[in-house]
């Protein structure tokens, strides 16, 4: 079958059972763009190619399929570099496709030039500069099959202008056999047996598990796992929803802003079972004091990441899920006298000293407080996503997370101005689920154009911005370790957000006290439009618990 | 510690920099870095040098395995291999010295290769102390310009580094 350059990125696309392009069109990008209109193909338009990254990372963390996202050449391509980055920090499976100049031109610095292919090369799986029409189908079905399996990730494609029209051959290979890149998915048997070993030997074992779980889907196997051996569970921010968060036996996060209990149990245990995280540095704090009387075993399907951090005993590289399932098949249930009295002392640590706050009556509103009232009203039934700083902090603490995939934020890039255009894609992967983003003040303003997005689409997102008129997480970095001298934190000059949704024609509310939030919030839940709401909150509010950076997680402020 | 890793990859335009900039954006120090064909067609050898603990070579190779260019990589430095490095030196000639340099170059097994009124131009191959000590005494007669062609290396005996049926 003959078919232009731009007609086989649909007819890949089609057979990849893409649903949705979010993107921006262009110069370099016409071309396709035609085509996308010819076939009707279903497209959102953001209003900044950063949103588009960003809406395409928010749809995959939702659904588990690879995002889409088209951004033109040159800035169009530079724009999205960010959100690349997002995706690439998080392992969530991307394909962004760039136009780039005519073939003749590249390298010419022509009108909207830029090598995306370069400037990508650190923050994707992999990446492709298409020279050749005939290749284009066989790169198309590489990028798929790259970025979702194995360590999942973005997948860049740069397709001059000149091939978007060029006719090919075009046959869409159904498998793909790349000889240099063989993900391992099966956990090593003998491995797998002398980590069934130590979970049975353990006196105090403990479960830190992350995004992995999520990626593969091994949140049933995880919680079997804790059920049965009586193991008490942290989960890292994306992790969260790996096991409910009203189990019994779930400790909270770990780590900078975690929880007394989980950072404690993390000190005392003595058997810690890693699956799918990666020791990331806001999670251990100092590493030297991390786990310090603990064998490690670690489960991870990236073998870069055994030993990246922190040397492990019983490292088993596969995928969470099958390697779990392995691991289940190998244990019994066991009446085990020692793992009750530690189940005891976790549980003990978990209620008498809990993540805390009060919200007065006459007192500035609580952003915590905030939160909680967004998961009383929605049961804990919507899908949430964050910008970053306090408020996202917050947001993991108190929206209590049952189910993975509901949790979508910035954790390892830490990207300001991904809550809005994250929400937008998930509310397009998931149309009758609520969804909410919970955003900054200074945040929102990073992507506030995405605004136009929702009300062009009627993508009916509810944004709670907790506003304080700081960035927040800054000032408290101030306020403890820089004598309080708020550099440049202090946000005067923002826009009235009722107004500006309403300039958008979005709808736009506000809340300065704690009596009217929950009136408020069941109010903005009924609107079937995209709504802003503007939380006046204490602007001097910390997230407690806090580690300070380079301590061991043992030392924290607030703890108690 | 100096390690030696030999990289084999999908010969691809982007490819050297896809290595390259892996040890710079994860710190690692690249000594020297030789590029070159193999006899499989579409597949390139590079030999790296870098100086760095086996814990840090460890996290390299990893690093590099995760590059979708990448065959395979192996680290020759523990393994019976041998090592060489092509040097081409230009050295000032004045016709009273050029045969002293002879001799020297005769005693190093080096090669003349080009003669001009004032300099010539000596080709010499060897492992890198042999390459210091010949450079050492050329300093004497005074060292226009030199070019070097990194380490290359190869295993002892019937064994390869890289299987090609991969």
């Amino acid at each position: 079958m003959r078919l232009t350059g731009a007609q086989m990125v649909l007819a890949c696309l089609e057979a990849e059972n893409v649903e949705v392009i979010f993107g921006f069109p262009g110069g370099a990008v016409l071309t396709l763009y035609d085509e996308i209109y010819k076939k009707g193909f279903k497209h959102i338009l953001a209003r900044h190619e950063q949103g588009a990254a960003h809406a395409a990372d928010g749809y995959a963390r939702a659904s588990g399929k690879p995002g889409v996202v088209i951004a033109t050449s040159g800035p169009g391509a530079t724009n999205i570099v960010t959100g690349i980055a997002t995706a690439y920090m998080d392992s969530v499976p991307l394909i962004a496709i760039t136009g780039q100049v005519a073939t003749p031109l590249i390298g010419s610095d022509a009108f909207q030039e830029a090598d995306i292919t370069g400037i990508t090369l650190p923050i994707t799986k992999n990446n492709y500069l298409v020279k050749d029409i005939n290749e284009l189908p066989f790169i198309l079905k590489e990028a798929f099959h790259v970025a979702n399996t194995g360590r999942k990730g973005p997948v860049l494609i740069d397709l001059p202008k000149d091939l978007q029209a060029q006719e090919g051959e075009f046959y869409y290979p159904e498998t793909v056999e790349i000889s240099s890149y063989k993900p391992v998915y099966e956990g090593h048997a003998g491995q797998i047996a002398k980590a069934a070993d130590a979970i049975k030997k353990a006196r105090r074992p403990l479960l830190y598990a992350g995004g992995g779980v999520i990626s593969s889907g091994a949140h049933e196997e995880l919680l079997q796992l804790s059920k049965m051996m009586s193991i008490p569970a942290t989960l890292t921010m994306n992790g969260l929803g790996g096991v409910p968060y009203d189990y019994e036996y779930f400790l909270g996060m770990p780590g900078m802003h975690g929880t007394y209990a989980a950072n404690n149990a993390i000190n005392e245990s003595d058997l810690l079972i890693a699956v799918g995280v990666r020791f990331d540095d806001r999670v251990t704090g100092k590493l030297e004091d991390f786990a310090p009387r603990a064998e490690i075993i670690h489960i991870d399907i990236d073998p870069a990441e055994i030993g990246k951090n922190i040397s492990v005993q019983i490292p088993i590289v596969g995928d969470c899920k099958l390697v779990l399932k392995e691991l289940l098949r190998r244990l019994q249930p066991v009446e085990k006298t020692n793992a009750k009295k530690w189940c005891a002392n976790v549980l003990e640590w978990k209620t008498s000293k809990p993540l805390h706050y009060s919200q007065e009556p006459g007192d500035y509103l609580k952003p915590q407080f905030v939160i909680e009232e967004f998961y009383r009203l929605t049961e804990g039934n919507a899908i949430v996503a964050t910008d970053v700083g306090q408020h996202q902090m917050w947001a993991v603490q108190y929206y209590r997370s049952q189910k993975p995939r509901t949790l979508i934020s910035s954790g390892g890039l830490g990207t300001m101005g991904f809550g809005l255009p994250a929400a937008i894609g998930a509310q397009v992967a998931f149309p009758e689920k609520q969804v909410i983003c919970f955003a900054g003040d200074g945040s929102f303003q990073m992507n506030s154009q995405e605004l136009a997005t929702a009300v062009h689409y009627n993508i009916p997102v509810k944004i709670a911005i907790i506003n304080n008129k700081y960035l927040g997480m800054v000032r408290q970095w101030q306020e403890l370790f820089y004598g309080s001298r708020y550099a440049h934190t202090s946000l005067d000059g923002s826009p009235d957000f009722v107004k500006l949704a309403e300039a958008y024609g979005a709808k736009g509310l506000r809340v300065a006290k704690a009596e009217e939030t929950a009136a408020t919030i069941k109010k903005a839940l009924e609107i079937p439009g995209p709504v802003v709401i503007d939380f006046q909150v204490d602007p001097e509010e910390n997230v407690l618990p806090m580690v300070p950076p380079g301590t061991s997680i043992v030392e924290m402020i607030g703890g108690e | 510690m100096e390690r030696i890793l030999a990289i084999l990859v999908k010969d691809r335009s982007g490819v050297l920099t896809r290595v390259s900039g892996l040890f710079s954006r994860r710190g690692y120090n690249i000594q020297n870095i030789a590029v070159g064909r193999t006899v499989e067609p579409g597949v390139s050898r590079m030999t790296v040098t870098v100086d760095a603990d086996p814990l840090t070579v460890e996290q390299i190779v990893k690093q590099l395995n995760k590059l979708i260019d990448v065959l395979k990589v192996s680290d020759l430095t523990d393994e019976p291999a041998v090592e060489r490095e092509l040097i081409l030196v230009k050295v000032k000639a004045e016709p009273g010295r050029r045969s002293e340099i002879q001799q020297m170059a005769d005693t190093f097994r080096a090669k003349i290769i080009d003669l001009s009124p004032d300099s010539m131009i000596i080709e010499l191959t060897g492992s890198e102390q042999k390459l210091q000590a010949f450079l050492t005494m050329m300093q004497e007669f005074g060292i226009k310009e030199i070019a070097c062609t990194g380490k290359i290396s190869l295993l002892r005996g019937s064994k390869v580094t890289c299987d090609m049926k991969i």
